[in-house]
């Protein structure tokens, strides 16, 4: 089987842009993607889409009406906020799988305001606020909450890793905020749902992102000076745990795709100079610290205090200023995550590079559940 | 009016709270044989095992600990905060989640595997389109 590249990858700066259509935004990622590489839409063999709001409404056909309609083969998918990755995950397996050479992977969202989950009243009355809530921050708090019984994380700690991103972000121009959030402001901010403030949940903001991938033979072909390697792409499902039916584990389907991810890269996390993980909440990053085993379990909170989870840090997490502030258009999430990357092991990341990186991960959580990660190398 | 298609007596809130029209309201949970895991509604194979037709209903226990909980701040317009969101082990197994009632939704008030019982009262005043009124859950601190 072939090794599968990356040839060229970018994000749109996320923002709101109620002007634009969703394939619009998704078409604006593509085109710069495809500039990266140096290659155009009549080069790709397929498309691999990834949306969550208008997942019928075949997105990726439509991106193609507004950049070429070449009528190669178009997959749109869905998958929580796995989705991008998701998309990024398909078109990898179609090199794998010798069909196509070249193959594009976009994702894109259009976000409302306003809190996740929670749903509607179904056939009977709202259960929201009457059997607990549903809502995306109380949720993951439940899970913060679960850490903070096992190994007395405090408040506190769970609000440095809002301080760490939003710093994170003064220094990534196509973040959502490039503002710093103190410790103070970060725990005095409105109290969403307890120990997550406002500052503590992620942003919803519209964007997209491309990748090109490509084959190794097509890659010798055009040129490796700008590459990324692609070790590992795994995607799990939530195994069976007690508790996962009323409190979705994001531990269980974390530690198995991680797991997959270093047995197929043949690496471990001692080899992993930075990663973007899912910090949808705050609570969550500190979670995910233990299931990409970045530490031993029970030293998550220990290691924000000591900051090795900061830029300059032993394993930097999140430089791209993460969900919290960079932005969290679902379905583009999984593929803006691999830009980051990328830049970073393109050594292009300007004031935010991590020095010297050569290996870095991805992860993305779909709740419900999904679970996606891909272990990238530097190839110059 | 939409009234006059109410039924008497409560619905249950979820169809896995059983007796909501008598004095005896109890959860109703479904059992593996085979491996003892334990699921809210029916389900003819288990998840966990994957063994078929092994599932039998069970009553859940009216008491338990709680697991985990957040304390909710804010919700959808009309929702009364704060409240507390709880995960609560029953005791005999099943997990369920709900409101955590009669404390002070204050972390320092709240202890991880404190005992709790599960009441039974109506869902909040919430009503159906058709004007039928519920019979909910809610977790309070053990006596």
């Amino acid at each position: 089987m072939s090794d599968v590249y990356i040839l060229g990858v970018d994000m749109i700066k996320f923002g709101r842009f109620p002007e634009k259509t969703v394939p619009q935004l998704g078409a604006k990622a593509a085109l710069m993607a495809l500039d990266d590489a140096g290659l155009t839409i009549k080069d790709m063999e397929a498309l691999y889409c990834g949306n969550l709001g208008q997942a019928s409404a075949m997105v990726g056909q439509r991106i193609l009406q507004e950049i070429g309609q070449t009528g190669i083969g178009v997959v749109n998918c869905s998958n929580a906020c796995a989705t991008g990755a998701t998309a990024f995950r398909e078109a990898w397996m179609s090199i794998k799988a010798g069909v196509h050479d070249v193959v594009l992977a976009v994702g894109v969202e259009q976000m409302g305001k306003g809190l996740l989950g929670g749903g509607g009243a179904g056939n009977g009355i709202p259960k929201e606020g009457l059997l607990g809530s549903g809502t995306m921050p109380a949720v993951f708090a439940e899970a913060g909450m679960e850490h903070a019984r096992m190994y007395g994380t405090t408040f506190e700690q769970f609000a440095k890793v809002s301080v760490k991103n939003h710093h994170h972000s003064t220094l990534n121009p196509k973040a959502m905020y490039q503002i710093e959030t103190p410790l103070e402001t970060v725990m005095n901010a409105e109290m969403i749902s307890y120990p997550n403030t406002k500052l503590m949940c992620s942003v919803n903001v519209d964007g997209s992102a491309a990748a090109v991938l490509v084959s190794e033979k097509k890659a010798r072909e055009i040129g490796m000076s700008r590459a990324v390697k692609v070790r590992a792409s795994v995607l799990t499902s939530d195994p069976y745990s007690d508790r996962d039916l009323v409190m979705p584990d994001v531990n269980a389907v974390t530690r198995k795709a991680a797991a997959k991810a270093y047995e197929m890269a043949g690496l471990g996390p001692e080899d992993v100079d930075l990663v973007e993980l899912h910090d949808c909440f705050a609570t969550a990053e500190i979670l995910h610290y233990e299931n990409l085993g970045l530490c031993a379990d029970g030293e998550a909170g220990k290691m924000i205090d000591d900051g090795e989870v900061g830029l300059g840090g032993r394993v930097p997490v999140n430089v791209s200023g993460g969900l919290l502030s960079k932005g969290h258009p679902l379905g583009a999430t999984g593929i803006a995550n691999i830009y980051e990357v990328s830049t970073h092991l393109r050594n292009e990341a300007d004031k935010r590079q991590v020095e010297g990186a050569k290996i870095g991960m991805t992860h993305v959580i779909g709740l419900g559940s999904a679970c996606g990660i891909h272990i990238l190398e530097s190839v110059a | 009016m939409s009234q006059e298609k109410a039924v008497s007596g409560p619905l249950p809130v979820v169809d896995w709270l059983k007796g909501a029209d008598t004095d005896d309201p109890y959860l109703e949970g479904h059992r593996c044989d085979e491996c003892h895991a334990v699921f809210l509604g029916e389900r003819s194979t288990c998840s966990r095992c994957s063994a078929r037709d092994k599932i039998k209903a069970v009553r859940l226990s009216a008491r338990g600990k709680l697991y985990s909980y957040c304390i909710v701040h804010r919700s959808f317009p009309g929702i009364e905060v704060p409240y507390i969101s709880a995960i609560v082990d029953l005791e005999g197994g099943g997990t369920i989640k709900g409101n955590l009632i009669n404390i002070d939704p204050d972390p320092e008030k709240i202890a991880f595997d404190m005992p709790v019982e599960v009441v039974f009262k109506d869902a909040l005043g919430r009503k159906d389109k058709d004007g039928n009124s519920y019979l909910s859950y809610f977790f309070q601190p053990a006596a």
